[in-house]
């Protein structure tokens, strides 16, 4: 337990795991690199010295063997964290996640339960090779049974870990790693925020923006120069995609008027359409301006060098805000 | 939960000490052997090259011995063996009946696969864990799992219709290959709590081309995990031959992956229990895992919605037809006259009462709550699935209102 000034959102990651094993001894993490090596970025240094490797293991390089097997181990009364090494590698498992951790829970009728927490590092601009670098987290959302979080600064990263491990659903955790070493304020003994409920980062009053992950903080540096032009924007954190905490996006749109979605996942059929169908049937006599949507092109992740131009950015944010404001 | 089979099991495994497998094989069954009697009827092919394939009762019901397998049942587990396997196609053929019938939207059948059921499921201890397909109905028998349980899934009332904890045997999964992974993680949770437990995991010849398999048997094997994988190579998956999934016999497959295999005579009860119980007990004493190959025949279709006739004939059905495992068994108990008339008919009265007894259950079975699709999505809640069960309970009530 601790109070941190500035911590990066690896090191959150880090502590929070190292309290979630201290505190159920059930609690096993997974992965591919985990153990000695601390996982490709770092966020499990540490933790097989500390807990050994019986419960911080490194597997076999398999995907669908990763999540197969902590299925086995949640039937048996574990509660597995597993990391995929990057969000484009995913995709071997995504059939037992769909079928089988999304379902199982369900198709038992409630008799059994699957505490398995699936941490992704996702999204880009860090300059990767193909598949490193996507945000799958829609591909998620659409899947009953399943929950989406993810966290756009330290404190969140390291509560929103702490209650999926604690919960007793399947939780896809994605941690945005363009943002790992950013640092903010962690207190490990304040009172969390409730995981599924946004969070309003700052007050305005002519438009909000709408954002989770990697994209909260693109849409500050926006609502900064914003203000110097003299708009007032709203920033919505999301923190999770399923469910999608409408209320708190209602209630902000229903004070704005106008709403912008920003995510790095492609627009088309991603949250920001989910986002744009209810927020216009909540709040229809409310809106001046249909609710717009900033995000990545229905094309593959382009190669890095092109990725400035894919991935929404203040300037393409900002032309959002101001088509929305024109109307 | 009342169930048939569990008399039968409880005297199984009372005097189970008597049904041990000798020793703990090494490596594949392979292995040259000298003095060894051969089976009375010449195997089929070169794939039932007794070298390669364990048997311990051939077609004609004669006992054979096997260097590395032994089997010592008392008279009650022989005639239990029988009942078990009589009941289970009972039941099985009284589902394709209900299906014929519309009570049944699909039936997946295990005619011809009740030795390969009965004597995997026979050698377990209760504590061991099941993970099945969607056809272990012979399995489930012997787990104490009510038949009429396993009925609700093809009805479309639920899907999956017991507590897999009730009885150790975990849900039906239908995505091919998929439970060999939960059971080689359920077997590493086993192995991390210290237990003697072994966990079974069921799959066919058409899932061993699945990558699960795959990545099941390399994890099993590199944390030495207590599992066995049994292989009921039933010779088609769907209409693909087994040719059409691989180069090698199956059970060599695991030579590659670091432990041993077996081919075992699928139709012989009582050479699947050997050998099934020696893997079992392997992987239970710390040895890892194994695979088991019961090479088997799937006697009628895929499913009740499969037609055979568009890619087998009927002279492999023949032959087949010749090796039915209830048929031998019948033919040694009655040789060695371990069981007479009185049983042979005691069986065939409760075959008619078991089949009564399903039908009823199924024509009797209530449809669910229309509220049911809402629950249990998440063990902890949802808001979108309470706003839209929410949704649909208005919308529900809107035509009584109009009523």
């Amino acid at each position: 337990m601790a109070v941190f000034e500035k911590i990066t959102i690896a090191k959150a990651i880090n502590e929070s795991l190292r309290d979630a094993m201290e505190a159920d001894p059930k609690v096993l993490v997974m992965g591919e690199d985990v153990g000695k090596l601390g996982g490709v970025f770092r966020v499990t240094d540490g933790l097989q010295k500390d807990f050994g490797e019986d419960r911080v293991i490194d597997t076999p390089l398999a995907e669908s063997g990763i999540v197969g097997t902590a299925i086995g181990m949640a039937l048996r009364g574990y509660r597995p964290v597993l990391e995929i090494q990057f969000d484009g590698f995913v995709f071997p498992a995504y059939d037992q996640i769909v079928t089988q951790l999304a379902k199982m829970h369900a198709r038992a009728l409630g008799k059994i339960k699957l505490p398995i927490v699936i941490r992704i590092p996702y999204g880009g601009a860090i300059g990767a090779v193909e598949h490193h670098s996507e945000s799958p987290e829609t591909l998620f959302a659409h899947v009953a049974g399943l929950k989406v979080i993810t966290p756009s600064n330290s404190s969140d990263a390291y509560w929103m870990l702490k209650q999926a491990i604690a919960g007793n659903d399947p939780v896809i955790y994605f941690e945005p790693k363009r943002r790992y070493h950013d640092k903010s304020a962690l207190d490990t003994e304040a009172i969390p925020h409730p995981l599924h409920k946004a969070r309003v980062t700052r007050e305005g009053s002519d438009l909000t923006l709408a954002a989770y992950g990697p994209m909260v903080k693109v849409c500050q540096d926006v609502a900064q120069v914003a203000e110097e032009e003299g708009r007032s924007i709203e920033i919505v954190d999301l923190r999770s995609l399923s469910p999608i905490d409408f209320d708190t996006l209602q209630s902000s749109v229903e004070k704005t008027r106008r709403l912008v979605v920003v995510h790095e996942a492609p627009v088309f059929l991603g949250s920001g359409a989910e986002i744009a169908a209810r927020i216009t049937e909540r709040c229809f006599y409310h809106l001046e301006a249909p609710v717009l949507r900033v995000g990545g092109y229905h094309a593959p992740y382009p190669p890095s060098r092109l990725e400035d131009e894919y991935l929404p950015n203040l300037d393409r944010v900002l032309d959002a805000v101001d088509r929305s404001l024109a109307y | 939960m009342t169930v048939d089979s569990t008399a039968a099991r409880k005297a199984t495994r009372s005097s189970g000490k008597r049904a041990t497998a000798k020793k703990t094989p090494g490596g594949t069954a392979a292995k040259a052997k000298a003095g060894t009697k051969a089976p009375a009827a010449a195997p089929a092919s070169a794939e039932q090259d007794p070298d390669q394939f364990v048997q311990l009762l051939t077609p004609e019901g004669e006992r054979v011995e096997h260097p590395e397998y032994a089997i010592d049942l008392s008279a009650d587990e022989l005639r239990g063996l029988y009942r078990d396997m009589v009941l289970t196609r009972k039941f099985d053929a009284e589902a394709t009946t209900l299906q014929r019938q519309g009570e049944l939207g699909l039936w997946p059948s295990l005619l011809g696969q009740e030795a390969a059921q009965i004597g995997s499921g026979r050698a377990l201890r209760d504590d061991d864990y099941v993970f099945p397909t969607y056809r272990e109905h012979g399995v489930a028998w012997c787990r104490g799992v009510d038949p009429t349980n396993l009925l609700g899934m093809f009805r479309g009332v639920n899907h999956g219709g017991w507590d897999p904890n009730s009885n150790n045997f975990h849900l039906y999964t239908i995505v091919i290959g998929s439970q060999t992974l939960h059971a080689t993680g359920y077997a590493m949770g086993v192995q991390k709590d210290g237990a003697d437990s072994a966990v079974i995991a069921y799959f066919g010849d058409g899932a061993s081309s699945q990558g699960d398999v795959a990545e099941s048997f390399t994890f099993a094997a590199v944390y030495n995990a207590p599992v066995v994988f049994f292989c009921q190579n039933n010779q088609w998956a769907i209409s693909e031959p087994t040719e059409k999934q691989t180069r090698v016999p199956l059970f060599q497959r695991a030579r590659g992956y670091g432990f041993p295999g077996v081919r075992v005579d699928g139709n012989d009860v009582l050479a699947v229990l050997a050998v099934t119980k020696a893997a079992l007990d392997r992987a239970r004493t710390g040895q890892g895992p194994m695979l088991v190959e019961a090479y088997t025949y799937r006697m009628g279709a895929h499913t009740t919605s499969d037609d055979p006739t568009r890619y087998r004939g009927n002279d492999e059905l023949l032959a087949w037809e010749a090796k039915d495992p209830i048929l031998r068994l019948r033919r040694y108990l009655e040789a060695e006259g371990i069981a007479d008339e009185a049983f042979f008919a005691s069986v065939e009265k409760e075959d008619e009462a078991l089949g009564k007894r399903v039908r009823d259950a199924v024509r009797t079975m209530p449809n669910p709550d229309d509220m049911a699709m809402f629950e249990h999505i998440y063990a902890d809640g949802h808001a979108l699935v309470d706003e839209e069960r929410a949704q649909f309970a208005a919308y529900q009530a809107s035509f009584a209102e109009e009523n």
